[in-house]
């Protein structure tokens, strides 16, 4: 080589170029190459942290759920006007609060500085207030007690509107439902007393300590104008088992619970008849110290004097009979310090009064505390929320007001709610149970993630069930017995399945596959019998013919023989299917089933699923596979067939032992990949979260359920954090199993290189 | 191992021992196992492409329509005019359980899946019927399929064509109509241009000046205090008001013409009613045509099928802007992937230090191609969608509010997210690439003087293009077949815009878009007459594979190209 001459043109300017970095060109070399140097730097770790940031997004939307609940005090507060505060109430904003004294005056209040918004006497005709009850919290209905036991209803309006600085302004005011006229009741003023109002009914029923308990229905009169009068019904008396001093009614007439405070006893009447019919009683094992309704108006949750907030609902034995179910106990305090339960209107939480002015949020469902504190000097006497739930007001027996912002976004979630099985409302057990909304508002979520979970792992098994034996054998013969020039067009076809589309797989497997099982399904079960005994059959058959016909096929090409076989054989098996099941099964394999071992079939069910997931994951395990073994070093394997040993003594003893981890990683990666599959199962399968594992039943995987439920999901709800919790262990999940599978991958290319 | 020394004594004479104990000890039915295992894996990877070709592109090929009288035993003879779509064969038990009058004694039954058409006369245009019960089955030459704008395909005869008033029946009535729908299809085209085309720029242009009138707003300028803001709004909207009432009634003359005639059609029963001509997008005798005729109408279905837009909730019509959409939204993501994934693998290569953390992060990002593509969509929703683009929304879109504009599903975030998705596949591909590559001719560059800036660009860039177009193509190919978190980010079932056209700013990145994947989902599942539409899904889905399965042999072949250069370097 000649020494290089550049295309400097004077000797000076060469020598320039020795010394470097000084003339303007070098320099503005030497910067460009830093500035690659940047852009690669800055660029490629930019692009790894976005990947990384993945991780991390999803960390930081799952992480809220795990939060727990903030409590935050608002500056303190004296109400104007004095009085003993009978009834409390805050509006949706939390800005406007509501009470009711003793001497009947109904004052709206600021909840930031205390200072009375508005203030009218209550028409009582010069009658005190016994008490007030609510009707719907929520729609600010409630029910004044007078001291002659008559009934007013009344209702806190809040009419907001927006001034020309778009500032909220709330006015309240209270407005008489039923007219100022009060409803007589029972003539006498009652210890406890409820009212509910449904449709075109009106009920109030009332104890006075006896044990007998009076009910007054009234009916909405048939009006053109929607604007009749309620009538009074004949009233009724029931005779308890016991002395009644609490009563509750559920919101839609249906259930009626009656207690005894001091003797800790509950019954349960129901009302559907003419005559409200006692279902069960239960003893609680200690006093009861308060007794309200979850939100939804299913559960009741009972304070008890033991400390324990115990939750219950009306559930079928087996042959439907009902009766009061104890479904769970939630411990709140130590010892006998409950005084009250303050529910929240739209979730399950309830806070809880001790009598020494401590507060504990508790979930129902979750059955978990959320937040404990302190919130008052004296005991408490009312606990109550607004109805987002982001207030909550106590006052405790002299009368002191304290308010509170609430930050608990997402208390009905634990690790039992999540895993566990959980006692719904409405079900007769405990259950693992994905649903996560309904139509009405104040539906109980169910968000057991275990159905999903078992789903995905089902839909995995049967798809690596369908897929190990096929792609591991075929990687077998591919690396080790087939001629390399069949090799070279088996491969790269099977390689090139995994780049079929999954929703390509997922819509013939819902629409093609699902169909020919439903209706092939014996010839299914004999194709997956007879293939694997009938193609050593063949073999042995082929080495019966003459060595002339045998010798024309050369080494490595006997699968290609396979190929009319397996076809004829597969066509044969869907040939005599249909005589088959008319023989053995009377014609319909799934009544069969059905009839003599109590299996259902749905028609997109795991055995499809298997398949075309199977399918999907060929190409990967085979892949892998076919690698790992074509690369065990060629000496190994000469080395024992000069030895003597034949070809499968040869695979067995020396060639997989060598290859197994390449195998192992193979299988790993495969299971990652139908793990997270979203189409196929989306499609393949009727996506209900049942935990059953029959081959014949359907199921929801993780993937699909994020598919399915994302787009509707609330941004920032416990539902859409779920959705992200689930994402979150699909991908731990996938990315463990494919790291440990590349580091077993690695491993064996170091050794393989040592040989 | 008593009798091991036998054993290999047996196995080191060569014998040609027949028996079949000999033949199970010699581990042959192994192997005859194995193979028949690749052999399965072959045949159903090779009979599902010829299952989705066959089943995608018979559909166009116009099938005989079979005129027959259907008689169950014991029931009232229908006559049926239908297409033969399948037949398979069913156990008598289950037809008893339909409740259909077969004979318990036979065993099985042939039973045929027959298109019988005229949705709006029978109420479904398609079912089951016993091949046995199907008799005096003929072909007549003169029976026809209607293609219609609603209720699906008419089986039936021409009875007339009312042209301008005029009645042509029998031999006069197939030209007549030949011509009536010639013209038809003038009116329509131009119908097409005009709704498509200047009534919506005449709307778009009217939405564009919504929101600048209130973007002015939110500034606080207000029409009483400074009129000559409004002004020029005002006066572009009266002239866009008078420009769109010309379109209205141009577009209401063309209805009218389009209107003219009228067909006259005889069902197979014998019912004669009319249909006005507009609602019938084309028609064949497909009894009297020969091979050439069908083949030159399959190949106009074909084109048809590729070119045109969906109708009637997707079940009919082709399937254009989901190919656009596709084509589009996989550019866009080439164009952020290939730069980023690139300058990642160069710096996991060429730049960073070559220890224990660069090789935990080459495992990490090799393992994320691995993570579940729905993870990827919950990414894209969440952190593009919500967080990213409803604080664009906030800053640079105002006066949108209340509804969003990059703060909502589209086809830049679709292609943002599916750009993430595939870089593992471009980072790991090119990064195979560069280490290919001999260290001998970086380090002879370097000799010569050059930078490392300069080598990599002069040198070794160009070396490793080859990989980095495999690395490309494989991630289109993963992209284009990907659905999962489409399904989360932008893809819809039925989108009224393309997300190019000819209003400013022409491409239209947050518009939502339809995609091929998307399109077998929900036309496959979601639709009402899935019986329908389900040879639609199966000629969609031939057309994605085909797409893919080139792009990924031409990925394959450039890297054979490749490795055949390297070959050559490295001797």
């Amino acid at each position: 080589m000649t020494p290089a001459q550049p295309s400097l043109t004077s000797p000076a300017e060469a020598d320039r170029s020795i010394v470097g970095g000084k003339s303007a060109r070098m320099r503005s070399r030497y910067l460009r190459d830093a500035a690659a140097r940047w852009v690669v730097w800055g660029g490629g770790l930019g692009v790894i942290g976005a990947l990384m940031l993945i991780f991390f997004y999803l960390v930081s939307e799952v992480l809220p759920l795990f939060g727990g609940a903030t409590v935050t005090p608002r500056p303190p507060i004296t109400l104007s006007g004095g009085g003993e505060t009978r009834y409390l109430a805050a509006e949706e904003q939390a800005e406007v609060g509501f009470r009711v004294t003793a001497d009947g005056q109904a004052q709206f209040f600021s909840l930031h500085d205390g200072q009375s918004l508005a203030s009218e006497t209550l028409p009582l005709q010069g009658q005190g207030v016994v008490s007030v009850v609510d009707i719907d919290r929520e729609q600010g209905l409630s029910a004044v007690q007078r001291s002659d036991g008559a009934v007013l209803l009344m209702q806190q309006r809040y009419a907001v509107r927006f001034d020309d600085r778009q500032r909220r302004q709330i006015s309240p005011t209270l407005q008489y439902p039923q007219g100022v006229e009060a409803f007589p009741f029972a003539g006498q003023p009652m210890q406890d007393l409820v009212v509910r109002q449904a449709r075109d009914q009106l009920m109030i029923a009332g104890a006075d300590g006896s044990s007998t308990v009076v009910l007054q229905r009234y009916r909405q009169a048939a009006s053109l104008f929607g604007d009749g009068g309620l009538t009074a019904q004949p009233l009724l008396r029931l005779d308890a088992p016991f002395a009644v001093d609490r009563v509750l009614l559920d919101p839609l007439l249906g259930w009626l619970y009656v207690a005894n405070r001091d003797g800790g006893k509950m019954a349960l009447y129901q009302l559907r008849g003419e005559r409200p019919e006692l279902i069960d009683q239960v003893a609680l094992g200690s006093a009861l110290r308060d007794l309200q309704h979850l939100s939804g108006g299913i559960s009741v949750m009972v304070a008890q004097a033991d400390g324990v907030v115990s939750q219950w609902f009306p559930a079928r034995r087996e042959g439907g009979v009902y009766y009061l179910a104890r479904v769970r106990d939630i411990a709140a305090f130590g010892g006998d310090r409950i005084t009250v339960l303050g529910p929240e209107m739209r979730r399950r939480v309830v806070a809880v009064g001790g009598d020494n002015g401590e507060a504990v949020l508790v979930h129902g469902t979750a059955g978990t505390t959320v937040w404990s504190g302190k919130v008052l000097e004296g005991a408490v006497r009312h606990l109550v929320f607004n109805s987002r739930a982001n207030y909550l007001m106590a006052m405790d027996d002299a009368g002191r007001f304290a308010g509170f912002d609430v930050h608990n976004e997402h208390p009905e979630v634990s690790l039992q709610a999540l895993w566990g099985k959980v006692w719904y409302e409405g079900y007769d057990e405990p259950r693992w149970l994905w649903q996560s909304s309904a139509a009405s508002s104040d539906f109980e979520p169910k968000f057991s993630l275990t159905p999903l979970g078992f789903g995905t792992l089902k839909a995995a098994f049967y798809a690596m069930l369908f897929a190990i034996p096929l792609a591991i054998l075929g990687a077998i013969y591919t690396a080790n017995f087939m001629s390399s020039e069949m090799r070279q067009a088996v491969k790269p076809t099977i390689e090139l399945m995994e780049a079929l589309p999954t929703v390509i797989l997922g819509f013939l497997a819902g629409l093609w596959l699902a169909p020919f099982v439903e209706s092939n399904l014996p010839g299914v079960f004999l194709t997956l019998m007879l293939l694997p005994l009938s193609i050593p059959l063949f073999g042995y058959a082929w080495l019966a013919l003459p060595r002339a016909i045998r010798q024309r096929v050369p080494a490595g090409w006997e699968a290609a023989l396979l190929i009319p076989v397996v076809t004829l054989l597969v066509s044969f098996c869907f040939l005599v299917a249909k005589p088959i099941e008319v023989l053995l099964f009377a014609g319909n394999m799934q009544a069969w089933l059905d009839q003599n071992f109590g299996i259902g079939y749905d028609q997109r069910n795991a055995l499809v699923v298997g398949i075309a997931m199977g399918v999907a994951v060929i190409p990967n395990i085979y892949s892998i596979a076919e690698d790992a073994i074509f690369s065990v070093p060629k000496q190994l394997s000469l080395g024992s067939l000069a030895l003597g040993a034949t070809p499968w003594q040869t695979l067995v003893g020396v060639v997989l032992p060598t290859a197994s981890p390449g195998i192992f990683s193979a299988v790993m990666i495969g299971t990652g990949r139908a793990v997270g599959e979203t189409m196929i199962v989306l499609m393949a399968t009727g996506n209900t979260a049942v935990m059953d594992f029959s081959m014949f039943e359907g199921l929801r995987t993780l993937s699909a359920n994020i598919a399915v439920e994302m787009p509707e999901s609330e941004v920032g709800s416990t539902h859409f954090r779920l959705l992200f919790l689930a994402g979150l262990v699909l991908f731990l999940f996938t990315f463990a199993f494919n790291t440990l599978a590349e580091v077993v991958r690695q491993r064996l290319r170091q050794k393989y290189a040592s040989i | 191992m008593q009798n091991s020394t036998t054993n290999a004594r047996d196995n080191l004479v060569a014998r040609d021992n027949r028996g079949l104990r000999a033949y199970v000890k010699s581990g042959q039915p192994y192997v005859w196992l194995t193979g028949g295992a690749v052999t399965a894996s072959i045949i159903i990877t090779v009979s599902l492409l010829v299952l989705i070709m066959v089943r995608g592109m018979s559909h166009f090929w116009p099938a005989d329509l079979v005129q027959a009288r259907y008689q169950p035993p014991g029931r009232e003879a229908e006559v049926v005019l239908a297409e033969i779509r399948s037949g398979e064969e069913v156990t008598v038990d289950r037809l008893l359980n339909a409740g259909l009058p077969v004979d318990p004694n036979q065993a099985l039954y042939d039973r045929l899946l027959l298109k019988v058409g005229n949705r709006d006369l029978l109420g479904v245009d398609f079912r089951y019927v016993i091949s046995d019960w199907l008799v005096e089955r003929t072909l007549p030459e003169d029976a026809a399929v209607f293609e219609r704008t609603e209720w699906g395909n008419f089986h039936g005869f021409l009875d007339a064509v009312v042209m301008e008033g005029q009645s042509y029946v029998g031999e006069n009535a197939w030209p007549a109509y030949r011509l009536a729908q010639a013209r038809a299809e003038g009116l329509r085209a131009q119908i097409a241009t005009l709704e498509k085309g200047r009534i919506g720029r005449v709307n778009y242009e009217l939405e564009r000046l919504r929101l600048r009138e209130r973007e002015l707003q939110l500034d606080g300028i207000e029409r009483a205090s400074s009129p000559e803001a409004f002004a020029e709004i005002d006066q572009r909207r009266a002239a866009l008001d008078e420009e769109y009432a010309g379109i209205a009634a141009e577009r209401a003359n063309l209805y009218q013409a389009l209107d003219r005639d009228r067909l006259r059609l005889k069902t197979v029963q014998g019912r004669v009613f009319e249909i006005a001509l507009a609602k019938v997008l084309d028609a064949h005798r497909p009894n009297a045509m020969n091979v050439f005729q069908k083949t030159g109408y399959w190949f106009g279905k074909l084109w048809e099928f590729v070119s045109t837009e969906p109708r009637e909730a997707n079940t009919e019509g082709g399937i254009f802007p989901a190919i656009f959409g596709t084509v589009m939204m996989v550019i866009l993501m080439s164009v952020f992937v290939t730069p980023f994934g690139i300058l990642a693998a160069l710096y996991l290569r060429e730049y960073a230090r070559q220890g224990t953390l660069t090789r935990i992060i080459r495992i990490a990002v090799n393992n994320l191609a691995g993570v579940p593509s729905i993870v990827y969509g919950m990414f894209g929703l969440g952190f593009f969608v919500y967080l990213v683009g409803g604080n664009i929304d906030r800053l640079f879109y105002p006066e949108a509010a209340p509804a969003p504009v990059f703060g909502t599903p589209g086809i830049l975030w679709a292609s943002l997210t599916l750009a993430i998705l595939t870089l593992p596949v471009v980072i790991v591909a090119t990064e195979e690439g560069l280490s290919r590559i001999p260290r001998h001719i970086r380090e002879a560059s370097l000799a010569l003087g050059a930078t490392k800036a300069e080598t990599l660009w002069r040198v070794v860039l160009p070396m490793a293009s080859p990989a980095m177009m495999t690395g490309l193509i494989l991630a289109i190919a993963r992209a284009a077949g990907e659905v999962a978190p489409l399904m989360l980010v932008g893809v819809v079932k039925l989108a009224p815009n393309l997300p190019l056209d000819f209003n400013f700013p022409f491409v239209h990145l947050d518009r939502k878009f339809m995609h091929l994947g998307f399109h077998i989902y929900d036309v496959g599942f979601q639709s009402p007459n899935v019986e329908a539409a389900r040879p639609l899904v199966y000629a969609t889905s031939f057309l994605l594979v085909v797409v893919i399965m080139v792009l990924n042999l031409s990925a394959v072949m450039i890297r054979n190209r490749l490795r055949e250069r390297y070959k050559a370097l490295d001797s």
